[in-house]
């Protein structure tokens, strides 16, 4: 079993943070790593317990592939659906440019 | 008068369903001010519901077992047609396409629905505070919390506002503000009630359940919303267990087991655990036989519980990202799109647990935090095996203190976690736990005793709750209730 890692570093929240496609102001930073490191460090607990070939549980119900009949059924309401849209256009999603200029 | 009196009264047409809904409008727009229980009134939709109950009465029909009863919703919970916002800006001018499972069922049953009710922004939070449209003041003291993450629809049941109402618990967001307003709040066995419609905090550890103001209230409510459900692939394909049929037994000989590492959890205050005794006593004068248990990996459930509920959040979150539904702030790309979406939209805790939880399960850190914690999560759940070879029920505190001022603990989120200590457990096991009012602290406030059950346990669940709340010290004077 891994070690408990090092501290949360400003680096790491600011790399965790452009995974999560979110942006920080510099003392939002701050007080994220701090608070992130006082929970990580609480978290550290349970490095006293041996889980040596202990399986994981991910999930609370032993639930594997359920399926339903094969049958139409209807689903969501197409205009009602698009009304709550940010921006629609020609009954689809319209999103800003995915692709930048050629460098 | 509880919700069984008054769907029996308007089922026989002794009282109109429009006259009770009244009643409460009334009680709403008098306090409701003071204490924001509410995201949402929807008067004008219950005054349509309420007068159908009354069409089908005069019919002769039979409306349902919510006949005519005000129920509340947590905001969280999808309602066609009605805005659902998670207490989030990233969810503004979102108008659900569909209704949750729940909230069919209850329609279906003659319930009213008087409005959506606040919360800590998508349930991440443990006193309502973390709500982007302000916080929810506790009805039994306005300068306290009403815990969370169901802070809303526990201060609506309380304030009688709402007869009864819906939570959804991932971590204790049921249970602890029941505690803290001095109700009912239960949070069922994994997969019994359909989670469809729910907005998805962690999947693996959030239910929906009942707030109501005694023991039996919840479980009307909660046998009207369980089941079977297609929409939800986690819902169990078996009849759920019944939680009325618990009803009215007595405790003769149940074996209760008092939890020793949850009774002197981290945090318990010394009057949370003096109430808690005298439960325990209680349940013994009734005939119960009541010992200690211990069941030593529960210590370690918030440890793991702070890294599993973030790490599935981080991932559930991350359809917010301004293309479908909701807020959109305008990028110069895509990603940029996507970027000032998520900055403006969320606030700081959601931040801080899609944060934590996409740390945990990064690149070199999965084993050490996301692993550990799901094999801390299969010895939670064998050492309650163990106890349950032994015991019917467990007993424990629900909160380890009584309701605490708006601000104590907001600069701290580690402190605002500690709440969850004796609720977490039983989210991660997937099993069934009811709070339930027992007495007051050394500052008149409410105490909850938290009765745990394993799987499917719901109907000796509710029969120790009943038992309980039967022997509970008087509660506080509090403004009538019609």
């Amino acid at each position: 079993m891994a070690a408990m890692p090092s501290p949360i570093s400003t680096d790491d929240v600011a790399h965790v943070a452009r995974l999560a496609r979110l942006s920080l102001q510099p003392d939002e930073l701050e007080r994220f790593t701090e608070q992130l490191a006082a929970v990580l460090a609480h978290a550290a607990d349970v490095e006293a317990l041996d889980t040596a070939g202990v399986p994981p549980t991910a999930h609370p119900l032993p639930l594997v592939n359920v399926l339903r009949d094969d049958v139409e059924v209807p689903s969501l309401d197409r205009a009602e659906v698009l009304a709550s849209a940010p921006e629609v256009e020609d009954d689809r999603f319209s999103v800003p440019r995915i692709l930048g200029e050629a460098p | 008068m509880t919700a069984q009196a008054l769907s029996a009264a308007v089922r026989s047409g002794e009282r109109r369903a429009v006259d009770v809904l009244e009643e409460h409008l009334t009680r709403i727009a008098a306090r409701e001010g003071d204490i924001h229980a509410f995201n949402l009134v929807t008067g004008d939709l219950a005054r349509g519901q309420a007068g159908a109950v009354d069409a089908a009465v005069a019919e002769g029909r039979d409306p349902g077992p919510l006949a005519g009863v005000p129920v509340a919703l947590k905001d969280n919970l999808c309602t066609r047609g009605v805005a659902t916002t998670c207490s989030s800006r990233i969810l503004e001018g979102w108008v659900p396409p569909y209704d949750a499972t729940v909230v069919t069922r209850l329609a279906e049953a003659g319930a009213v629905f008087v409005g959506k009710t606040n919360l800590d922004e998508f349930a991440m939070g443990s006193s309502t505070e973390n709500s982007a449209f302000g916080p929810t003041r506790n009805p039994r003291d306005l300068s306290r919390v009403p815990g969370g993450s169901s802070g809303g629809s526990a201060a609506a049941v309380a304030a009688g506002f709402a007869a009864l109402s819906l939570g959804s618990d991932t971590g204790g967001s049921i249970r602890q503000p029941a505690s803290l307003c001095g109700v009912v709040g239960a949070k069922p066995t994994y997969g019994v009630v359909s989670r469809y419609g729910l907005v998805a905090f962690a999947s693996s550890l959030d239910q929906i359940g009942p707030f109501a103001a005694t023991v039996g209230d919840a479980a009307l409510l909660l046998d009207v919303i369980s089941g079977p459900d297609p929409a939800d692939s986690t819902s169990l394909r078996q009849p759920a267990p019944s939680a009325s049929a618990g009803l009215g037994r007595g405790v003769e000989g149940i074996r209760v087991g008092l939890v020793s590492e949850l009774a002197g959890a981290e945090g318990v205050a010394p009057d949370v655990a003096a109430r808690l005794r005298e439960a325990a006593e209680a349940l013994s004068a009734a005939g119960a036989k009541v010992d200690e248990v211990s069941v030593p990996a529960v210590i370690y459930g918030l440890s793991a519980y702070y890294l599993i509920a973030p790490a599935e959040a981080s991932s559930n979150l991350a359809r917010y990202d301004g293309v479908r539904y909701g807020r959109r702030e305008r990028g110069e790309d895509i990603t940029d799109m996507y970027v000032r979406t998520r900055s403006a939209g969320f606030g700081a805790e959601v931040k801080r647990r899609i944060m934590l939880g996409t740390y945990a399960l990064s690149a070199g850190y999965y084993d050490a935090y996301y692993g550990k914690a799901q094999q801390v999560r299969t010895l939670i759940i064998r050492d309650f095996d163990e106890a349950y070879r032994n015991f019917d029920v467990l007993l424990s505190p629900t909160s380890p203190g009584t309701a605490f001022p708006l601000g104590a603990k907001t600069a701290d989120p580690l402190s605002m976690y500690l709440n969850d200590v004796c609720t977490i457990p039983s989210n991660l096991a997937g099993h069934p736990a009811i709070s339930v009012p027992f007495g007051t602290g050394a500052d008149g406030l409410p105490v909850g005793v938290q009765v745990l059950a394993p799987a499917l346990g719901e109907t000796v669940m509710f029969q120790v709750a009943e038992a309980l709340e039967s022997r509970a010290p008087a509660a506080p004077a509090e403004e009538e209730r019609s």
